[in-house]
């Protein structure tokens, strides 16, 4: 490194005397955004409106781990895909037993349409039991993160060969389950998903349940996040993002951190994606392919990879976004997304969180990536 | 016997077209370190070129020859204008260029979608190179046999400019310091231009090449730019005989895979087979050494 970074993330021991107001600053908030997330948006929305904030809960979710690996830790993850598709997989191949077990056959429709029509798979057997399909969802995602990233941190492959790789990984993916057709549903996926554990997912409380239990999943992750983010460890994963070699010379092993940061946000999206099946009732290929792998990384862009709340809304707001402007302008909507998205990481790294500090300070745009992670 | 030959020859073939659009991109990686995403948005461009030529030049023939340095000038104009609008001002930041790039590249496809129809079209290829060629029982497709001759020829003249003008000298300068060519004298910021328009034209070349095996439509692009990346990276930066040889080794380990399994799990073991090879030489096949402590 010849040019010495300034982080926006402030040390931590920068502020020894701390006022009322500034201790009271990040609970007050989390407050107002549980009261906002649990009290006014189930009350102020239609039925409609609070399934498609459901939704984007999920993308935000994902951008909690996001916020963690790339926005902290320096490492680009262009594959979140992969994990927020194994998640929902694993939730979605229950949640088909379970339907198929209530109306007394033994395949999930799609098999007897497409498959060769006898035996469940092996490999599906598992997930009828609800416990173990439920601990897949996070564990499954978080092995598979476990293992790419051993291989590849403890070798030093860093940067663009990382975030490269990660994006293949989502690539093969996609196209693995495109290819077994009989046995995942092929392009269509996993549809039409009825049950959530014995709710009908087609009566609106229902819904409303599901909404409720994405929000605090939400909440608790994010306030788990911030935790990290503020412990030694957090410490430890901006040391590695700026200056690798010194953190190594210092006697950790940034390989270890950096796999610590790659699982936990693998294990995110894992989550994420398990929930966002009943709240859509769908899971396909065409969701976690390389565009909509590198979709969740945009949200946190544009909002602020580096701040945990600037990632968390500039997800919802870009979902938000996308669904609105592009059913009424696809065309524009894709210049705009563009644009948006070059301007946010070209001009204003930092994202729109930063946008208040580079105002009224006139200070230009501090780097949140150190660039060689 | 025939059967392994003529899936030889289907790898090699495959492996020409990686090569081709690996080559630039080898090109701009190793100098500035810039993960163009949108590489693949010019090889659309290329392809884009011949097709507006060939509605316009009636032969297929001299439409295709016109095509060749007319794609390589769009696409490479195309990207000498990205680098002088975006690159350069992000050239501390790698990574940020990947997803910057993939801004860029989402407009362009949107661009060719409102210009030319979101539907794929099709060119013609010239009578030529539409018949095969049996050697001994093998068969060659003569627009493969094309596009493995192209794919060698901009290898060659790419290897002639690198190693013998003076502009190769001064690309090679900064490709292994960057910092010592600047004191020296060398206009890094201009040769940084002149890279990514060679770079950015040699995805044009390719363009032209692909609309001879496939259609061509406004997401061309993304169907083959991480199978590129993966090229560079198996490869090597800036090491054209490492793209060379990853190329066609990859493209022959596809086609031997594809043909005892499945298209898809085919990819998916070329895939772990990149990450164990990247276990044993982390910087690629052949890398450059530098000083440098990362």
């Amino acid at each position: 490194m010849t040019t010495t970074t300034t982080s926006p993330i402030p040390a931590a021991d920068t502020k020894r005397t701390v006022s009322r107001y500034e201790r009271l600053r990040v609970p007050g908030a989390f407050l107002l955004g549980a009261v906002l997330l649990m009290g006014v948006a189930p009350l102020a929305l239609t039925d409609f409106r609070l399934n498609l904030l459901a939704k984007y809960l999920c993308y935000a979710i994902v951008a909690v781990g996001v916020s963690l690996a790339w926005g902290r830790g320096g490492l680009l993850v262009l594959g979140q895909g992969v994990f927020f598709g194994l998640g929902g997989y694993a939730m979605a191949m229950h949640l088909k037993l379970a339907d198929a077990a209530a109306t007394g056959q033994t395949l999930p429709d799609f098999m007897q349409l497409y498959g060769t029509g006898d035996a469940l798979p092996w490999w599906w057997r598992p997930f009828a039991n609800p416990a173990f399909a439920l601990a897949m969802t996070v564990l499954l995602p978080m092995a598979v993160a476990a293992l790419l990233g051993f291989f590849v941190f403890r070798r030093r492959v860093k940067g663009a060969y990382f975030a490269i790789l990660s994006q293949a990984l989502a690539a093969a993916l996609a196209i693995w389950l495109v290819g077994q057709q009989a046995t995942t549903g092929g392009t269509n996926g996993l549809t039409d998903i009825q049950g959530f554990f014995g709710y009908d997912l087609g009566d609106p409380v229902n819904q409303r349940t599901v909404y409720f239990i994405i929000a605090a999943a939400l909440l608790l992750l994010m306030a788990a996040a911030r935790q990290l983010f503020v412990s030694r460890y957090g410490e430890l994963l901006v040391a590695v993002r700026d200056s690798e070699e010194r953190v190594r010379f210092l006697g950790y092993d940034p390989a270890n951190v950096k796999l610590v940061a790659y699982v936990v946000a693998a294990g995110m999206a894992g989550l994420a994606g398990a929930l966002f099946v009943p709240a859509v009732g769908i899971i396909s290929p065409a969701l976690i392919g390389i565009v909509p792998s590198i979709g969740f990384v945009i949200g946190a862009a544009v909002g602020g990879r580096a701040s945990l709340v600037g990632a968390v809304l500039g997800a919802i707001a870009v979902a938000w976004a996308q669904s609105t402007l592009s059913d009424a302008f696809p065309a524009a909507w894709t210049y705009l997304q563009g644009l948006l998205f070059v301007l946010a990481v070209g001009f204003l790294p930092g994202g729109l969180a930063s946008l208040v500090t580079v105002l009224r300070g006139r200070r230009t745009p501090t780097t949140p990536t150190g660039g060689t992670t | 016997m025939t059967v392994i030959l003529n899936q030889s020859f289907t790898g090699i073939s495959i492996g020409a077209v990686l090569l081709l659009i690996a080559l630039g991109l080898t090109l701009t990686f190793g100098q500035m370190g810039v993960i163009n995403m949108a590489h693949g948005e010019f090889i659309m461009a290329g392809a884009y070129t011949t097709y507006v030529l060939q509605k316009d030049i009636s032969g297929a023939g001299i439409s295709l020859l016109v095509a060749l340095p007319l794609a390589f000038l769009v696409a490479g104009g195309l990207g000498a204008l990205l680098e002088w609008l975006l690159i350069r001002r992000l050239y501390t930041r790698p990574l940020d260029t990947l997803l910057v790039t993939w801004g860029v590249s989402l407009m362009l496809q949107q661009l060719a979608r409102d210009i030319f129809g979101a539907p794929n079209v099709q060119t013609h290829a010239p009578d030529l190179l539409t018949g095969n060629i049996s050697v001994g029982g093998i068969t060659f497709a003569n627009n493969r046999l094309f596009i493995l001759g192209l794919a060698l020829l901009c290898v060659l003249g790419l290897t002639l400019i690198l190693r013998l003008t003076p502009l190769g000298r001064r690309i090679r300068a900064v490709v292994q310091n960057r910092d010592l060519a600047e004191v020296s004298g060398i206009a890094t910021g201009r040769v940084d231009r002149m890279t990514f328009f060679i770079g950015s034209g040699l995805a044009g070349v390719a363009g032209v090449a692909l609309t001879l095996v496939g259609p061509i439509g406004p997401t061309m692009g993304t169907n083959y730019i991480v199978d590129a990346f993966l090229v560079v990276v198996v490869g090597g930066i800036a090491q054209l005989k490492g793209s060379v040889i990853t190329a066609f080794a990859l493209g022959v380990l596809q086609s031997v895979l594809e043909y005892s399994t499945t298209v898809s799990v085919a990819k998916v073991i070329v895939l772990v087979a990149i990450v164990a090879f990247l276990q044993w030489r982390p910087q690629g096949l052949y890398t450059l050494r530098t000083r440098s402590l990362a």
